[in-house]
């Protein structure tokens, strides 16, 4: 039973940053922005947070500062889609590399330790509430609100538009750009919280690359979850299961199977994922005008 | 985009704003070493000197931009065919599968044997990490970069599986196989040619050899014409007689077996043994080489040995200026793939206000 | 809308366009394809911005900068296309962009009640909760005017709206237009169907390339005289044809059927015959199969039933795979309709596009290899014949003018003395001068036994080139003439699918 409550403890806390780039990676597809560029915008907020909560030693101005890291670099990814009409994948990757090269250079020349951060004292964490990290409700309340924005608004109404045939938003006399503007924005801010509470709540600080492929892995979900919230939501939480589950399995001999390779766990998501895209079950159905550029001309 | 589509002098397109790009983006990276309160000059002196200072210094710059060579050609072939290939970096991690089990079952036997065979391994076993995203495009239009991306996560946790618990030498804990014996060990080119020791093997002439070997078959053959075909317009390939499907599984196929080379160079010209991530990026840093020379081989060796020396120059940097990370050429890259790639058109307009004949 | 100019790029699509609409009329603006009707008319929705004259509404001046302006003044289009969303409902689809407030759960029930209201008003009935893409397509249509009027229009601007409709559909259509006329509404409807203008407009404009020839009040015209004004220009001097010397069948197809992605009938059992040395020509609207008859013919596309027998005795059946090069072995040569994205490869230089599916050719290399030298000289010697110009093999094939690079495509295609051509809009884009050209070498071709499959929206091409006339209209072959017997009278009526 105890072992269960762990269990369970330990997929909420995997997938707080799963479910937050989930989200973003969400949104920014359904208004027609392919985002490979999550992991990266992740890191980045997870860099400023942990930088700005160890000089200021303020948690809540770190996130402010996670947020704003992110949604610039959010920003840069619309400039490239929206404005310059470039291609999104390349974008995205730029955004990827430049962080992890960016978040090492400034952490050792700021802190000198490597890269690292310096380590934050408790006072410089999230605190709890109710019993679990206070980022943690955020974080699934984000899952019903989203879900209700998506459907239940104007707004939302209009970023699924937007996504599917951008022309039909524009005749209806609708920024096409502002709207997806506001989507790389949003998503960014996601990122931005999704990597606050990697560095400043999960760990005490900012290591290299620490954010470990979880912006790859909720790409990987918000096709799983075919791009709808519930279901993204659902394979977040069965990724974050799957790696709770594998960390308990290290070493452990489970009878008739033997020892579970670990790593085996580790990549079932990524096989789900391209056993999905592959037709065979089911079909994952992308937004139909994701990852092009809206050109009015004919 | 007025001015996205305007006739220019070939020169501004292939020569001009390609540098002006590289310019802007090497203008930000100094933006940020200012940022780090340091001078950007003194860390381009440093660099170039790391770079191309010493005997020593050029042949780890070379050695360097032999992975790059691999890496570039494998986004650019994949290119052609309008296919990005992301997934470079775990075909070339599998190729390093192929390449150790050839060098450690085979050591016996003597080095030029065994380098061939590492050759055709490494090509063999990237084809085939290659093979399963390229079907479902071609087959089933799984889009290749969500599955490249999902592949390589799947070649770290097999590797990774293989490493630790198959191929490790017995009673140790670093997880990495055995050191390659006798013919498993690709001598380095200081052995035949008047060199400093570094670890630029024989793999660079390979690498060479892969150049001028993509440039003939994208540009002097049939097989490659009909891949440009399909890369600039699939409807046209279909026209044309073209099955665009058997096109996109060859080029990917191909696509990764260069990719193979990295392992090449690495598993059996440098280390000598399998050990985890020993592809260190390089996959991913062949977007950037790729996109900076225009998937023109001869672009891409110079944006080689251009990152390369980054590389080099980064890590002797680094030892220089004790607060410069050699991850800044990390950043830059991600800055090159940024203005080449994404932005690669934002000047356009602007050029073809100064120079475009109305 | 007074003194209207627009170009793109080189193309000037409207010069100095008038045009006067009554309130409370159905106004019929007609013209042939690329007569410029829909760029006025997008113009007027703001989705163009006019490079010069001006827009005025009740006599006022107003300003239309973009779609939101053309809504506020009442304005609103439906698009050939439509505009919209597939995957949502209708209800949702309707109201996008004017939600009324952030909340939909508190505007929707109104939305719904207004959508009842037009229902029962104009006859336009809808079901809210369906999705847009299970609709057919003239419900969809319904959508699209449900949407403008929810949006308050007072102008309603239908761009080609019976294109895709069966007639059942269209007659629908033109009741809820009559029931919206009778409600005060403005409609402008762009059409080139010569029955529709004279069923239901009151008034009606005629374009051709890119200026208004004339108006007209449509119970004192005739479709004769409309269709004069459309096709314009007497036609120019017959060009002097030898008679045919008709040779054997070159290519049989015999009910060729297909349906497209959405499985929507797009040839339906198309049969004829057609003979060395002859030129038959297609005549019939764009979008009424004939693309699709060119990519069956041509192995671009796989067809459903029906057969193809080649020039050389072999058939093709339905469960063959579309294999173009296989065609082109067996003596059937193709220039395609579209020049820049599938006859030959805009980014590529002009000796790559000249070997666009002749790369196999063993005299252009050495086994796997292609020769450059030896097609740059090839290429030169093909442009030195057809006056290709600039005569510069090396530059991008983008960078040539339309009559130009068609003028490549045809080299390519006819150097080899095909058995069968088949050639899709030769002279689209291209000046007089090369229009003339171009067709002087597809007679020499017929002339040499040649059998050619001239498919063209250009009437007077057709009129002019061929030996026999077919007529499609709704992927279905409607009718056969030899050019004495055939006039743009009954031509136009046979593409309308009137006759």
């Amino acid at each position: 039973m105890n072992e269960l409550v762990s269990l369970l403890a330990a997929t909420v806390r995997v997938a707080v940053p799963l479910i937050l780039a989930g989200f973003a990676g969400l949104v920014s597809e359904r208004a027609g922005i392919v985002d490979i560029g999550l992991e990266g915008k992740m890191l980045a907020g997870a860099f400023a947070a942990a930088a700005i909560a160890a000089v200021t030693g303020n948690v809540w101005l770190g996130l402010l500062g996670a947020v704003a890291a992110a949604g610039v670099l959010g920003l840069v990814h619309g400039f490239v889609a929206i404005t310059q009409r470039g291609n999104q994948v390349v974008s995205g990757m730029a955004i990827n590399i430049l962080v992890s090269g960016l978040s090492m250079t400034l952490g050792l020349a700021w802190f000198a330790q490597g890269g690292r951060t310096p380590p934050l004292p408790p006072g410089a964490r999230f605190p709890e509430l109710f019993g679990q990290d206070v980022l943690v409700w955020p974080a699934f309340l984000l899952v019903p609100l989203g879900w209700w924005v998506l459907s239940h608004t104007s707004f939302g109404l209009r970023l699924r538009a937007v996504g599917e045939n951008p022309a039909a938003v524009d005749t209806a006399g609708v920024s096409v750009a502002r709207l997806r503007y506001a989507a790389v924005l949003i998503a960014g801010v996601l990122c931005g919280v999704a990597g606050a509470y990697i560095a400043t709540a999960q760990a005490a600080g900012f290591v290299r690359d620490m954010t470990g492929g979880r912006g790859y892995l909720a790409l990987a979900a918000v096709v799983l979850g075919k791009w709808r919230p519930f279901p993204t939501f659902a394979a977040c939480l069965l990724f974050a299961g799957l790696d709770a589950v594998a960390i308990r399995l290290q070493g452990v001999v489970v009878p008739w199977i033997g020892q579970v390779p670990v790593e085996f766990v580790q990549a079932v998501p990524y096989v789900m994922t391209v056993v999905l895209l592959a037709g065979f079950v089911g079909r994952a159905v992308p937004p139909r005008a994701a990852g092009t550029p809206y050109v009015k001309d004919r | 985009m007025s001015g996205g589509a305007a006739p220019l002098p070939w020169w501004i397109d292939y020569a001009l704003l390609p540098l002006a790009n590289l310019a802007l983006a090497l203008l930000v990276a100094g933006l940020l070493v200012l940022a780090t309160g340091q001078s950007p000059l003194t860390a381009v002196a440093a660099m170039a000197q790391g770079a191309f200072g010493s005997g020593e210094a050029v042949g780890y710059t070379l050695y360097y931009a032999t992975d790059m060579i691999f890496a570039g050609l494998a986004v650019a072939v994949a290119f052609h065919g309008g296919l990005f290939n992301i997934g470079v970096e775990g075909q070339a991690y599998i190729s390093g599968l192929g390449v150790a089990l050839v060098c450690l079952y085979l050591d016996a036997l003597p080095v030029w044997l065994v380098a061939p065979l590492a050759v055709a391994a490494a090509a063999l076993f990237g084809a085939g990490w290659a093979a399963v995203p390229a079907w479902l495009q071609a087959r089933r239009g799984s889009h290749i970069v969500i599955t490249t991306i999902m592949f390589n996560f799947i070649a770290y946790a097999l590797m990774e599986w293989l490493i630790v618990n198959v191929l490790i030498k017995r009673g140790q804990m670093a997880p990495e196989t055995r050191g390659f014996n006798g013919g498993g060990l690709l001598p380095g080119l200081d052995r035949f040619l008047p060199l400093a020791p570094t670890p630029l093997n024989p793999a660079f002439a390979v690498a060479l050899a892969c150049l001028l070997l993509v440039w003939l078959l994208i540009w002097h053959t049939r097989w490659g014409y009909a891949l440009r075909v399909v890369g600039a317009s699939p409807r046209a390939a279909v026209y044309a007689g073209i099955r665009p499907a058997r096109l996109v599984i060859q080029a990917m196929l191909l696509s990764g077996a260069l990719g193979g080379g990295i392992a090449f160079n690495e598993v059996m010209g440098a280390q000598h043994k399998l050990l985890i991530g020993f592809t260190g990026g390089y996959g991913f840093t062949g977007i950037a080489v790729a996109l900076m020379g225009r998937n023109h081989p001869f672009g891409v060796l110079l944006a080689a040995v251009l990152f390369g020396a980054l590389y080099q120059g980064g890590a002797e940097l680094a030892f220089d200026m004790p607060s410069m990370s050699s991850d800044l050429v990390v950043a830059v890259q991600g800055l090159v793939i940024l203005f080449t790639g994404g932005l690669g058109l934002m000047l356009r307009p602007a050029f073809v206000r100064a120079f475009g004949r109305s | 809308m007074r003194g209207i100019d627009k170009s793109f790029a080189a193309v000037r699509a409207n010069r100095g366009v008038d045009l006067a609409v009554a309130r409370g009329h159905v106004h019929g603006l007609i013209g042939e394809n690329g007569a410029g009707k829909s760029t006025l008319m997008s113009i007027l929705y703001g989705f163009y911005t006019a490079d010069a004259g001006d827009i005025r509404i009740d006599g006022a001046p107003v300003r239309i900068a973009d779609s939101r302006d053309a809504i506020r003044h009442g304005i609103e289009m439906v698009h050939q296309h439509f505009m919209l969303v597939e995957t949502m409902s209708v209800l949702e689809n309707v109201v996008l962009g004017a939600e009324g407030g952030a909340l939909l759960a508190r505007h929707l029930p109104a939305a719904r009640a207004t959508l009842r209201q037009l229902a029962a008003d104009y006859g336009l009935e809808v079901d809210p909760d369906a999705i847009v893409g299970d609709l057919a397509v003239g419900a969809q249509q319904r959508v699209e005017i449900v949407k403008a009027l929810y949006r308050g229009a007072d102008i309603l601007i239908l761009d080609e709206p019976t294109g895709v409709l069966t007639p059942q559909e269209a007659a629908d259509l033109f009741r809820v237009l009559a029931a919206l006329r009778a409600q005060g509404k403005t409609i402008i409807i762009v059409t080139h169907k010569l029955r529709e203008i004279m069923a239901i407009t009151d008034r009606v404009s005629v374009m051709r390339a890119g200026q208004m020839v004339g108006h007209r009040v449509t119970a004192q015209t005739s479709a004769e005289e409309l269709g004069e004004m459309m096709i314009g220009r007497r036609l120019a001097a017959r060009l002097d044809k030898a008679p045919t010397a008709l040779g054997a069948v070159a290519l049989a197809v015999a009910g060729v059927s297909l349906h497209d992605g959405f499985g929507v009938p797009r040839l339906k059992q198309v049969s004829f015959d057609l003979h060395a040395g002859e030129i038959v020509g297609i005549a019939g609207v764009a979008g009424n199969g004939q693309s699709e008859l060119l990519e069956a013919l041509s192995g671009m596309r796989a067809f459903d039933s029906g057969r193809i027998t080649l020039p050389n005795g072999a058939i093709v059946g339905p469960g063959d795979p579309a294999d173009a090069a296989a065609r082109r072995a067996a003596g059937l040569a193709h220039v395609p309709e579209d020049r820049l994205r599938t006859g030959l490869l805009a980014g590529f230089a002009a000796r790559e596009s000249a070997i666009l599916g002749y790369h196999e050719d063993a005299a252009y290399g050495r086994a796997g290899l292609l020769d450059w030298r030896r097609i740059e000289r090839h290429t030169a010697a093909l442009m030195t014949r057809y006056e290709v110009r600039p005569l510069l093999p090396k530059l991008r094939s983008a960078l040539f003018s339309g009559g130009n690079a068609q003028k490549l495509i045809l080299a390519r295609e006819m150097e080899r003395d095909p058995a069968v051509l088949l050639v899709g809009q030769p002279t689209r884009g291209v000046d007089i001068g090369g229009i003339d050209f171009i067709h002087r070498r597809l007679l020499a071709l017929r002339d040499r036994g040649a059998a050619i499959l001239l498919v063209s929206v250009e009437l007077e091409e057709i009129l002019r080139l061929a030996d026999r006339i077919l007529v499609m209209f709704d992927g279905a072959i409607v009718g056969a003439l030899r050019p004495d017997e055939a006039d743009e009278r009954r031509l136009g009526m046979l593409m309308a699918g009137a006759a």
